[in-house]
């Protein structure tokens, strides 16, 4: 597949001084959902301001549908529709007016019917002649993201689309994200929520102190990361873990009737099969088990605190 | 060139012209006025003529240059300052508009606005005092030049302000003394020397004198000056203007 954003070699110093990125290098498949994860301060937003052309780079190279982002910065920007994280608007301007307003200042001829579709789509249509102020945070957002969608952009960057949501409009909103992919347009969302990125992405990509850690296929990430925890619930209570099961991964848990094991489904497939024959062997009788993956977000926990 | 883009915020910043309209318009005129009562009617009654023209009728173009140049700046300072302030400028940072699309938008919808107010105030002086045009067509090229130099030097100053006060400063401790100095109210030949010649470095008496000889064909300073020194000025701006887009300086962090 071809990459639709190439990033190379990106590094950004603020006038302060402080190093927001450094070499960072990425690229973004024409088409897909791609979740931006870190915590605070890592340089998500400094990443995708200097993509949609908001700050500079200090250093290194970005290219939009093979377009550079500084020298051909007509072509590559209109290409692109960005959300904000913040959301500032013009408070005495119709919803109307500032949806019309982005779709002219990128260029684009005027067109009522598609406006009008756009606001429909976002639940927007009987508030277009409200004024911004009059809005809720959340009908806020939606107007930011008809904005973004005005000009009929192929990439779309999401910078926290869903902070401050509620659950029903974040829904729709992952709804919506996902009919944009199926109409070609590729989408880079930056999140806090591990359950978004899980749920949406089709690739991952996590950046801490303005490095990226890694970038994976999600499936892969989750397989090759994820350890699986298998919890037994034994008729009695133990005071030690019987030195016949010191191979095993196991820890006594609540009053001695808990074992749970960690495991890797991958690397050793017939350890539980194991592990229960050996109980048996040891006339361990069993109550119940419970098995679990690790979720994305132990992942980027453990990720990020590595090295710390 | 990006046309729609221009229109948009040409558009954009005139909407917020008529939405304030009471503000936009009616001050500067009520302003007016009051200089008219006062220093045309009640003093001017007392003043004799200068150069031939009723004192009333004297300070007309030096009023509207009062006018235009701080509504000029105010306008287009204000339309630039506020979009940074309030984070919306982060749209037109990311289109695809060129510094050149943006100042088109800005400062034509600025200075669109200080021509109409220019005009307004010539048609509330005529209640007040009559007077003459007797080169129309150098007038509305002086009032044009004034209000786009202005709204760029206005652009510049929205630009470089980071706070509320510092949008204020320039506009009041330079421009209100220099124009007051630069000859609205008199002829800079009624002054003494060394007063005389140290106005000369006041460039606003350029722009008055340039205006009052499109009036009624007099002048304390030549008229090709005038215009030279309106030009230079213009070009200085467009310079800056430039210079910032180039750098990003305090635009593009
Ligand atoms: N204009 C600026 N000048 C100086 N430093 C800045 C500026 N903008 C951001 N930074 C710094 O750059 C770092 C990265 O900021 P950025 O906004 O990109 O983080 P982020 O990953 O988006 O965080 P969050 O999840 O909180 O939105 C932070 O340490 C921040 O303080
Ligand atoms: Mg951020």
């Amino acid at each position: 597949m071809t990459s639709i954003i190439s990033v190379a070699g990106l590094g950004k110093t603020y006038d302060s001084g402080f190093t927001a990125l450094r070499d960072v290098n990425l690229d973004i498949k024409r088409g897909e959902i791609f979740a931006l994860l870190g915590p605070n301060g890592a340089g998500k937003t400094t990443l995708i301001s200097i993509i949609c052309g908001i700050s500079r780079q200090t250093e290194g190279r970005v290219t939009a549908d093979g377009f550079d982002i500084v020298n051909d910065y007509r072509a590559a920007r209109s290409k692109i529709g960005l959300v904000p994280q913040e959301l500032s608007t013009d408070a005495f301007e119709s919803v109307w007016a500032t949806v019309t307003f982005s779709r002219g200042l990128f260029g684009k001829a005027p067109n009522p019917e598609y406006i009008e579709k756009l606001l429909r789509q976002l639940s927007l249509w009987d508030k277009k002649d409200a004024q911004m102020r009059e809005l809720s945070g959340g009908m806020k957002r939606r107007v930011m993201i008809a904005k973004a969608l005005s000009h009929e952009p192929e990439i779309l960057f999401l910078d926290e689309p869903t902070a401050g949501v509620d659950v029903e409009l974040r829904r729709d909103m992952w709804e919506m994200m996902r009919e944009l992919r199926e109409q070609g347009v590729t989408i880079i969302l930056t999140t806090h929520y591990i359950e978004e990125a899980e749920e949406m992405a089709d690739r991952i990509g996590v950046i801490r102190k303005g490095q990226i850690l890694l970038v994976e296929e999600k499936q892969a990430l989750m397989d090759k990361l994820g350890s699986k925890q298998l919890t037994v619930h034994l008729q009695q209570t133990l005071e030690a873990i019987p030195s016949e099961l010191s191979e095993f991964d196991l820890h006594l848990e609540q009053d001695g009737s808990y074992l749970s094991f960690s495991y890797d489904s991958r690397q050793d497939g017939d350890s539980v099969a194991r592990l229960l024959r050996k109980l048996s062997e040891l006339g361990l009788e069993i109550r119940d088990l419970n098995s679990s993956e690790s979720s994305l977000e132990e992942i980027f926990v453990s990720l990020v605190h590595e090295e710390n | 060139m990006n046309f729609y883009a221009i229109r948009a915020i040409y558009k954009f910043e005139m909407a917020r012209t008529f939405r304030t309209l009471m503000q936009s318009i009616a001050s500067p005129v009520l302003s007016t006025s009051l200089y008219f009562i006062v220093f045309g009617t009640a003093i001017g009654s007392r003043m004799g003529e200068i150069d031939g023209v009723s004192y009333g009728a004297f300070i007309i173009p030096g009023l509207v240059m009062l006018s235009l140049l701080s509504e000029s700046i105010s306008n287009a300072s204000f339309g630039i300052f506020f979009p940074k302030f309030s984070g919306t400028i982060y749209e037109v940072l990311s289109a695809p508009v060129s510094p050149l699309e943006i100042v088109i938008g800005y400062v034509g919808a600025a200075a669109t606005k200080s021509v109409m107010l220019g005009l307004l105030i010539l048609v509330t002086a005529r209640i007040f005092v009559d007077y003459t045009i007797v080169h129309p067509f150098w007038m509305l090229g002086f009032l044009l030049l004034t209000a786009i130099t202005f709204s760029l030097f206005g652009f510049i100053i929205g630009v470089w302000a980071d706070d509320f006060q510092k949008l204020q400063v320039i506009p009041l401790m330079v421009i209100t003394p220099l124009t007051f100095l630069g000859g609205a109210f008199y002829s800079i030949s009624m002054l003494p020397e060394p007063w005389q010649s140290l106005t000369l470095f006041n460039p606003v008496v350029y722009l008055i004198n340039g205006f009052r000889w499109a009036f009624y064909g007099i002048a304390d300073v030549n008229v090709g000056v005038s215009l030279g020194m309106t030009l230079l000025f213009l070009v200085i701006c467009l310079g800056i203007i430039s210079w910032i887009f180039k750098t990003g300086y305090r635009i593009r962090s």
